[in-house]
């Protein structure tokens, strides 16, 4: 169970606990009764694809929005009671670029620091590493800013105010790989500050980086641990198969009776396997005897992406 | 010179030399030359900022070339833009089909703009619902759609004029896995009927789907073949690797 492990196991109360939030919009379900706690200094990952819920989640933490059931609390302080002291305590980086983009980028960073009450040189050591990537830019008005540029922003706006918990919403959506990777070593460096971070995204590489994981799917969480606990409770054999031509190759192993499952990984398929019916090289003499080329067929570690696409297989 | 240049782009459906974009001093695009095959499919990588939308918007005749040449589907960007528009689909996952209307009444708005005619756009729109499986969301509004379902609806309406080529700039962004797979399935199928396929996207296992891909830094293409050659010659393991080690270079 694990919403309460933190509290069983006799640490500081959680910073974030949610207890059965739901919320509906019409007829579609968002939230279903969703609960899970997370420690300070935590990175945790809510993964999954858009429509999954994450973005109402997060807006029910920001206390944007108040859930049709159930209570959350920041800090020990409930959304809906305590809403203020939240938002000092709470930095949040919304899905959408939610900076002014006609005001540069000197102008946005003032312009939160005014707002919250405090000045940029106060909270400047906290944004020091990211900010310094900008500086050179810092005139430039913000909707000329790249994809990664506009992230890194985004990330000092909501640490202006020095929060203890980061709500940040798919920030790397959209942003190319290598913004990516330098966006989670911020995450990382931050984390070592105490600082908790909840952060959303449907890259499900990024589940790594993340100390625990929630796999979102239609408005639940499907599994809540760490990712390498997840990948090892994976129940089934997983092959890599690769042969040429590979589109023809997809389509044969899914014929093949003693594989359950195919799909494209990159340069590979990964195929889950009857693996008491069949070993890898008696597949990849199959495999030949149909005319592929190149064939090599290997057992693998899953990924977390396998591991999503296992557990949202028949929906 | 040009003589040579409509012959070798006879089998080509994009052929690009020297393609320059300047913004005042900037120099967006710089001096790109590459050609792509009928039924290729090809990616067009690189990081933000790169320069892709740029060109990607001179290869749609959507901006004026600063300098150099650029044929797509037959037509000079520059001379014939419409005629270039005509003969291209596009799909972005930013926009690509109008929310409020239903599922049909897209079909039959972009059919129309291509020019197509109501019987032939009848009979198509039959087809294109049944190999979708969306007979019933007929008279759906696109917006009450589940965002995979749009897509798919988004790359069929883009390819439902029967372009020559289609360019489809991040696609698959936000979806889940199995949708992401599911997608390119169609753009496979596609390719196998002698669709061209031009396409951006940020998941570098995507790229290693693509016949050959590019890699765009600071305005120039700084490798161009196919993944697997690309990993070979980088000593990667993967097309991520591959790229962190161009864009960083």
């Amino acid at each position: 169970m694990p919403a309460t492990q933190g509290i069983a196991a006799g640490h500081q109360p959680p910073v974030i606990s949610c207890r059965q939030l739901s919320k509906r919009y019409g007829s579609v379900e968002a939230l279903r009764s969703v609960s899970f706690d997370v420690e300070r200094g935590e990175i945790f990952g809510c993964i999954g694809p858009d429509g999954a819920g994450k973005s109402t989640l997060f807006r029910i933490l920001a206390t944007l929005l108040r859930a049709d059931s159930g209570r959350a609390t920041v800090e020990g302080l409930d959304v809906q009671k305590d809403f203020r002291a939240i938002r000092r305590r709470l930095g949040y980086m919304p899905g959408r670029f939610s900076l002014y983009q006609d005001l540069s980028v000197e102008e946005n960073l003032s312009f939160f620091a005014a707002i919250f009450g405090v000045t940029v040189r106060e909270s400047y050591p906290l944004i020091r590493d990211i900010y310094g990537q900008l500086e050179p830019f810092k005139a430039r008005r913000a909707c000329k800013l790249s994809g990664g540029m506009k992230q890194k922003l985004a990330l000092c706006c909501a640490l202006i105010h020095k929060p203890s918990v980061l709500l940040l919403d798919e920030p790397t959506t959209g942003v190319d790989p290598i913004s990516r990777r330098e966006f989670w070593e911020m995450l990382a460096r931050l984390r070592q500050q105490s600082i908790t971070i909840i952060v959303s995204t449907p890259y499900m590489d990024e589940a790594m980086r993340c100390d625990r994981i929630a796999l979102v799917k239609d408005g639940a969480f499907l599994q809540i641990e760490a990712p390498q606990s997840i990948i090892s409770r994976f129940p089934q054999a997983l092959w890599s198969v690769q042969g040429d031509p590979m589109y023809g190759l997809l389509k044969d192993l899914r014929r093949h009776e003693d594989i359950m499952a195919a799909y494209a990984f990159g340069d590979a398929h990964h195929a889950t396997v009857r693996s008491e019916r069949i070993t890898p090289r008696q597949l990849g003499e199959n495999l030949k005897a149909l005319g592929y080329l190149n064939v090599e067929v290997k057992e693998i570690q899953p990924t977390i992406e396998d591991c999503y696409m296992h557990l949202t297989a028949d929906s | 010179m040009r003589n040579t240049l409509a012959r070798s782009a006879q089998h080509l459906s994009i052929y690009v030399e020297n393609l320059t974009k300047r913004f005042g001093s900037f120099t967006a695009v710089d001096n790109i030359t590459f050609s792509v095959e009928r039924g290729e499919i090809f990616g067009f990588l690189g990081a933000n900022g790169a320069g892709k939308t740029t060109a990607m918007r001179m290869l749609c005749g959507l901006s004026k070339p600063t300098s150099g040449s650029c044929v797509v589907a037959g037509y000079d960007v520059s001379r014939e833009p419409e005629k270039v528009k005509q003969s291209i689909g596009y799909m972005s996952q930013k926009f690509s089909l109008y929310e409020d209307l239903k599922v049909w009444e897209n079909i039959r708005l972009f059919a129309g703009i291509y020019g197509m005619g109501e019987k032939l756009i009848a009979s198509k729109t039959e087809q294109t619902l049944a190999h979708l499986g969306f007979e019933a969301e007929r008279n759906t509004l696109v917006k009450a759609l589940p965002l995979g379902w749009k897509q798919k609806l988004a790359f069929s309406v883009a390819i439902f004029h029967e372009p020559e080529v289609v360019f489809l700039d991040e696609p698959t962004g936000g979806v889940d896995p199995a949708t992401r797979r599911r997608f390119w399935e169609m753009i496979y199928q596609a390719a196998e009927r002698g669709v061209t396929v031009f396409v951006t996207t940020h998941y570098m296992d995507e790229a290693e789907y693509c016949n050959r891909v590019s890699i765009m830094v600071d305005g120039r293409i700084e490798a161009l073949d196919a993944p697997k050659n690309l990993r070979q010659r980088f000593g990667a393991s993967g097309m991520d690797a591959v790229f962190q080690r161009i864009v960083e270079k």
